[in-house]
């Protein structure tokens, strides 16, 4: 394998924040109803929210 | 990496994938509807419907049950449960020795049957399929054993992302280039957002899977040490009040929702015991269940069963693989998250097959 550019940390930082909200966002919405729902789903859309942004931001 | 160790992660990751991928697709696309089980049979079976005595007198339990059962001769009662918005009682019961249910909503306020609100019998066969493929146990098991594969496929998976995007920033979509190129970025970034949400989605739906041993092993165990002093079934002719019995756990769970009772001799209770299920009244414990064993023969409460570990880890997995516990923006993530899911299965399996030269 030929040495790349990235850190292990580099490539794995972003995909890290997006478990994190999305694990913090499914437990969220668990622990009660209303807003909690909303966080829960705010903090879960984290992962569909980056998805629309990398094929927009991150296309070549 | 060593060359060795990769290729070990890529071999892993190839077959894990490649054993699940079509019992994996098809739970994903059985899975997408049931998302929206309550949405689709709300919209399919409404109908206009009013208690025969809106204002009048309940019926007791004791009466309604007899007014299900004088309906189907020949079975015996297996589960009662409560709607939340309208005076009904659910009766399920069965031919002793036969699979197969009768479900019948009972009119609390005159004993007559009320429409079904629940129920469609595609979405119950969308279930059936999702759940055991109409094989059962076995097929729950074999299910639960594709769940297994999907998180080694997960792990191995995060392993192989690294040296693909060593030189790639996160989120990188080559479109110029060949169809490959392109879908292995695809299936990198989806990969990458939705890892999170299907492992939750994965494990809970492996602990579903489970649901018949859990509670065997409960009745097996737990329940078993409580019903110690019963050596003979309760019969129907000598049990007593149901009526009376619910109102006895009531008095013993204060505080909580009546959520279903179990007959003696049906899957969720001993032989000898109405066994009375109640949930608790706020979000987190709404999927937290606590039965009361009251003794068949003479009413008397016998036990609060606790709930060990393992049947609280069971009530959880429900929630967190149906994703219904958040309301409507949950439910469209779900659907969303879930096809997302369908492409990084789909784009996996493409990228297997232009690898070994099946496909240009």
């Amino acid at each position: 394998m030929s040495r790349g550019h990235l850190s292990l940390w580099q490539v794995f930082r972003i995909p890290l924040v997006i478990a994190a909200l999305s694990l913090l966002g499914l437990v969220v919405a668990l622990l009660g109803d209303g807003v909690w729902d909303w966080i829960g789903a705010a903090a879960l859309g984290v992962s569909a929210a980056a998805t629309v942004w990398a094929l927009v931001a991150r296309r070549r | 990496m060593k060359a060795s160790t990769l290729r070990a992660w890529s071999w892993a990751h190839k077959w894990s994938s490649l054993v699940s991928t079509l019992f994996l697709l098809m739970l994903c696309v059985t899975g997408l509807p049931l998302v929206f089980t309550h949405e689709i049979e709300e919209a399919a079976m409404h109908q206009a419907w009013t208690p025969a005595h809106p204002n009048g007198p309940k019926l007791d339990l004791d009466q309604v049950l007899a007014a299900a059962m004088a309906r189907k001769p020949g079975e015996v009662a297996a589960f009662m449960s409560f709607d939340e918005d309208r005076p009904v009682v659910n009766v399920t019961s069965v031919v002793p020795g036969k699979s197969g249910y009768s479900f019948q909503p009972i009119d609390q306020t005159s004993g007559d049957p009320a429409p079904s609100v629940a129920g469609h019998p595609v979405m119950e066969f969308l279930l059936q399929l999702h759940t055991d493929m109409f094989l059962g146990l076995p097929g729950m098991l074999f299910l639960g054993a594709m769940g297994l594969l999907l998180m080694i496929a997960l792990v191995s998976g995060v392993v192989l992302y690294a040296p693909f995007m060593r030189r790639l920033p996160f989120g990188t979509v080559r479109a110029h280039k060949v169809a490959r190129t392109r879908w292995l970025d695809y299936h990198n970034l989806l990969g990458a957002v939705t890892l999170a949400w299907v492992l939750v989605v994965g494990v809970t739906g492996v602990v579903n899977t489970l649901a018949t041993p859990i509670i065997a092993y409960w009745k097996d165990t737990a329940l078993k040490e409580l019903t110690t002093a019963y050596d003979t079934p309760a019969p129907i002719a000598a049990r007593s009040s149901l009526n009376a019995a619910v109102e006895r756990a009531k008095l013993a769970l204060p505080g909580k929702q009546l959520q279903f009772v179990a007959f003696p001799g049906s899957t969720y209770s001993t032989q000898h015991h109405y066994a009375v299920f109640f949930h608790g009244d706020t979000p987190l414990t709404a999927h937290l269940t606590t039965p009361a064993l009251i003794d068949a023969r003479t009413g008397r409460l016998a036990a609060v069963a606790p709930t060990p570990w393992y049947v609280a880890a069971l009530s959880l997995s429900q929630p967190l693989h149906f994703g219904d516990y958040g309301g409507l923006p949950l439910k469209i993530l779900w659907a969303l998250l879930d096809l997302a899911t369908i492409v990084i299965l789909g784009s996996g399996l493409y990228l297997w097959l232009v690898k070994r030269g099946t496909l240009k």
